[in-house]
């Protein structure tokens, strides 16, 4: 591997993804469509906003058809310092545009010497959803959602995307994936302004517990193994995922509430 | 058939080497000590824009002195080099003696086959996970490159700056005293330097996260270095802050 030098005119300045194109590391794109494969694919995530910025979670299954691919996949991840990003889709091209995307903010930073601003963030990642359109029509979507502090508004803001890279701001919460539907509706019902920190961390897990009620590919909380949603707070401070047994006690904290186990 | 003139090879390399050193004394000094959680680099820089030492990946820096514009073009290909590295490897296989070579190797080509040199000296430092596993690399405009563990100065003064550095180096010292210890090489007995005229910053093993590079800004240096950084009257930002005369031939 030499040393990236390139001629001013074809110099791809801070763009990581055009470096990558240049250096030929691409991943082939799809051009027919091929006979139908069983992928893995991940679901849920919300994310939510609450008094000192916002909360994402993300359940830990993934499926393969009716299977259960695997039980501890994690779909929330920081994006850099003072964002995050949770995916649902399939879930090999979901990580790699994560990891991607990861690079892009963190290459950006070091070449240009500052960080790009929240919206910057938000559309490079609306090119990334976009550009993944092709494999999008062939069963290989990736949904993510973003969120992050914007430390020049200082409020913590959340952004939802569609196959096409549509960009949507949210102003109080999203959901994305294939129980959204419930767990969007939950987090509707039971959201307001100026959540703390414990109540959103709550409303988050118990959107993400009637998700998995109703929805097969959605995964609950496995006590036998152990196995909590991801969860991770981003405020002035930064990203911070939040402890496993934490999460384990807000939970065992819910069920005791749900007499026989569906209340509410 | 006109025929060039001959020049022998020595004569060719002893100018273009002479054009080089030229160049980099015109610009200012910088020092890089090892102390006990790290690597310290301080230069002597009245910008805070343009900055001579950056980031490369987790726990490699960057340092150039010389013409800004090649140092730079560098220091994006190295970042450039390091990230497409741990994309297509992983994280762990970016190293700097790896990068350094890669210097070394266009540096080189460009000092034999180029017009003119690169008027540059580099520093590709990285920390390990001990002090006894921190590296420097110190690099010439003609590809030469020197391995140094303790602490090395690059520039047009870099000789009486780095003996001034020896004297004083100590293993395990903290970090307030390597910093005191680098301005003292940088400025010399007879000068002061404010903390605006300074850029500064370290890779410090000691903070958790992946990242190790910090700046230390103005305000930060003026707290844990007090006095010697304290802006004086007529000092600051004065006349023997300005640069050494330019040599006759304009700079291209």
């Amino acid at each position: 591997m030499t040393l990236p030098l390139f001629p001013a005119q074809d110099d791809p300045g801070p763009d990581f993804a055009a470096l990558v194109r240049s250096a030929g590391l691409e991943p082939p794109r799809l051009d027919r469509h091929g006979d139908a494969v069983t992928l893995t694919h991940g679901t849920t995530v919300v994310a939510l906003r609450y008094a000192d910025g916002v909360i994402m979670a993300g359940d830990r299954r993934a499926t393969a058809g009716n299977l259960i691919s695997h039980r501890h996949m994690d779909k929330v991840f920081p994006a850099d310092r003072h964002s995050g990003v949770a995916i649902a889709g399939a879930a090999g091209p979901a990580v790699e545009m994560v990891k991607l995307f990861q690079l892009q903010l963190e290459h950006y930073e070091k070449v240009e010497g500052e960080r790009l601003s929240l919206e910057g963030k938000a559309n490079q990642l609306s090119m990334m959803v976009r550009s993944n359109l092709p494999a999008a029509l062939q069963g290989l979507a990736v949904v993510p959602l973003f969120a992050g502090y914007d430390l020049g508004r200082d409020v913590g803001r959340l952004f939802e995307f569609d196959v096409t890279g549509g960009r949507y701001e949210e102003n109080d919460h999203a959901s994305t994936g294939s129980g959204s539907l419930h767990a969007g509706t939950v987090v509707k019902l039971g959201w307001r302004e100026g959540l703390i920190r414990e109540e959103g961390v709550d409303l988050a897990l118990k959107a993400l517990f009637q998700a998995a009620d109703e929805d097969s590919a959605t995964g609950g909380p496995d006590l036998v193994r152990g196995i909590y949603p991801t969860m991770a707070t981003i405020t002035a401070e930064g990203f911070t995922a939040l402890e496993r047994d934490e999460i384990a006690e807000r939970f065992r904290a819910l069920l005791d509430t749900m007499d026989g186990g569906m209340a509410s | 058939m006109s025929m060039p003139f001959y020049v022998a090879p020595e004569q060719r390399m002893k100018d273009l080497a002479d054009y080089a050193r030229k160049g980099i004394a015109r610009g200012r000094s910088l020092v890089a000590v090892a102390y006990a959680d790290g690597i310290a680099i301080v230069a002597e820089n009245q910008s805070n824009t343009l900055r001579k030492i950056s980031e490369i990946y987790d726990r490699i820096a960057f340092a150039g002195v010389g013409k800004y514009n090649e140092f730079d073009q560098l220091r994006i290909a190295g970042v450039r080099h390091a990230d497409l590295k741990g994309y297509s490897y992983s994280r762990e296989d970016v190293n700097a003696r790896g990068l350094a070579n890669q210097y070394a190797q266009i540096l080189g080509q460009i000092f034999t086959h180029e017009m003119k040199p690169m008027e540059v000296e580099i520093l590709v430092a990285e920390i390990g996970p001990d002090v006894a596993d921190d590296q420097m690399f110190h690099i010439l405009y003609d590809g030469t490159v020197r391995d140094e563990n303790q602490c090395t100065a690059l520039g047009g003064e870099a000789e009486p700056i780095l003996d001034r550095l020896r004297e004083t180096w100590s293993e395990g010292q903290d970090i307030d005293i390597a910093l005191t210890r680098a301005i003292e090489a940088l400025t010399g007995p007879d000068r002061r330097l404010s903390a605006d005229d300074l850029e500064v910053a370290v890779l410090d093993r000691t903070t958790g996260e992946r990242r190790a590079f910090r700046r230390l800004e103005p305000e930060e240096l003026r707290t844990r270095l007090g006095d010697l950084v304290a802006a004086t009257e007529g000092n600051g930002g004065g006349v023997d802050l300005e640069p050494p005369p330019p040599d006759e031939e304009p700079q291209a």
